[in-house]
């Protein structure tokens, strides 16, 4: 037992770790302000439909967002009832989508340029009028490739109400 | 500094421990979830004075909307959990008389001359209303897909013994090793061109045109 009853006066002084928590509390800040959890707040009702012949949507630097639906409950006053287009922040007409994708384009690095996709979320109960026209709209743009972002599931879910 | 008999220093060796717990708890918490939905290409915007090509009827099979989500396919109101059915039929039809340059070796379908004679004219037309429920389209978007898949799907398992969406899903996910990859491009295109997805899409109806 003599091993471990160490003379006190020839103790090595422990190395300070004081300071890890520091560092690891710096890497714990970086994370939490560097990771985006949402680029936008939705400002619309976004239940989207089910679907289950679904491909994923990878690389997100290559989407750009589409919102559409019912503005939500705080928003009714002001916009109505009626399904809304929101790009970004804030809610937007049919015509006001063409240039919000070439903007968005110009944004993004040259070589992804061409292989954009515009997500569409769109709410189940909107009407397909308002999708027509945006369709269109895209057309006018050139960004043709689109994706109709669903939740994974069995598409007769939808037809329910 | 302490002296010694001074009162002891707080450990404080668990904080680092306590904040390593945090840091992965954000690290694991904000891997923002991929979405997922249907894939589609629109048609390329082109001025209207353009001659459309000429389409045989029998090349198309037609599927309509209505605002309350009936289907009216092929001039007959169908339950929509029949459309993939039918279309699957159509698709694989191969109506084309066997010896012609458009015969399908592969379809098995009914080879009825009256519908389509191949996969690769086979066209399917989707026209919705104006006020059609987005979710309806999705359903009905879904379907059609899903009947391109299941036929897709057959012909992998017959050339390759393999699902062509795992095929694709593989193909296309950005982890899967170069090397693979490669060797998938070429199978996926191949069952791609045995069943072209052909679907065209009408401008929205307006409201009360389709009954």
């Amino acid at each position: 037992m003599s091993k471990f009853n160490k003379k006190k006066g020839s103790e090595l002084p422990a190395v300070n770790t004081a300071s890890l928590p520091d560092i690891v509390f710096m890497l714990l800040f970086f994370f939490m302000t560097v990771t985006v959890m949402k680029d936008s707040t939705i400002k619309v009702e976004n239940t989207l439909p089910n679907a289950s012949e679904t491909k994923k949507l990878e690389k997100k630097d290559r989407v750009i967002y589409i919102y559409v639906g019912k503005p939500t409950p705080e928003y009714q006053k002001v916009f109505g009832t009626e399904p809304k287009i929101q790009l970004n922040d804030k809610f937007a007409s049919v015509s006001e989508v063409g240039d919000y994708i070439l903007q968005e384009r110009a944004k993004k690095a040259q070589e992804l340029q061409n292989v954009l996709t515009t997500a569409l979320k769109v709410d189940k109960n909107a009407n397909m009028g308002l999708i027509s026209d945006i369709k269109q709209e895209l057309r006018k743009v050139n960004a043709l490739k689109i994706n109709y972002t669903t939740y994974e599931g069995d598409a007769f879910n939808n037809l329910n109400n | 500094m302490a002296r010694r008999g001074g009162a002891p220093e707080v450990n404080a060796g668990s904080m680092a421990d306590i904040a390593f717990l945090l840091l992965i708890f954000f690290l694991v918490t904000t891997t923002i979830e991929t979405d997922a939905g249907l894939d589609r290409m629109l048609p390329p915007f082109e001025p209207p004075t353009e001659e459309p090509p000429i389409i045989k009827e029998k090349n198309i099979f037609t599927v309509n909307i209505n605002k309350d989500g009936q289907l009216l396919v092929e001039d007959e109101l169908t339950n929509i959990k029949d459309l993939r059915k039918k279309a699957v039929a159509f698709l694989d039809n191969g109506g084309a008389p066997s010896g012609s340059p458009e015969y399908c070796s592969y379809c098995q379908g009914k080879h009825d001359p009256a519908s389509s004679d191949n996969p690769d004219k086979a066209i399917i037309s989707l026209k919705n209303d104006r006020e059609t429920k987005y979710g309806t389209y999705i359903t009905v978007q879904n379907e059609l897909v899903g009947a391109y898949n299941e036929l897709r799907n057959r012909e992998a398992q017959r050339l390759y013994k393999q699902n062509f969406t795992d095929m694709e899903a593989a193909y296309l996910n950005p982890e899967t090793p170069s090397s693979i990859r490669d060797g998938l491009k070429d199978k996926v295109k191949k069952i791609q061109d045995l069943f072209p997805q052909k679907l065209s899409e009408a401008e929205a109806a307006p409201p009360g045109t389709i009954n």
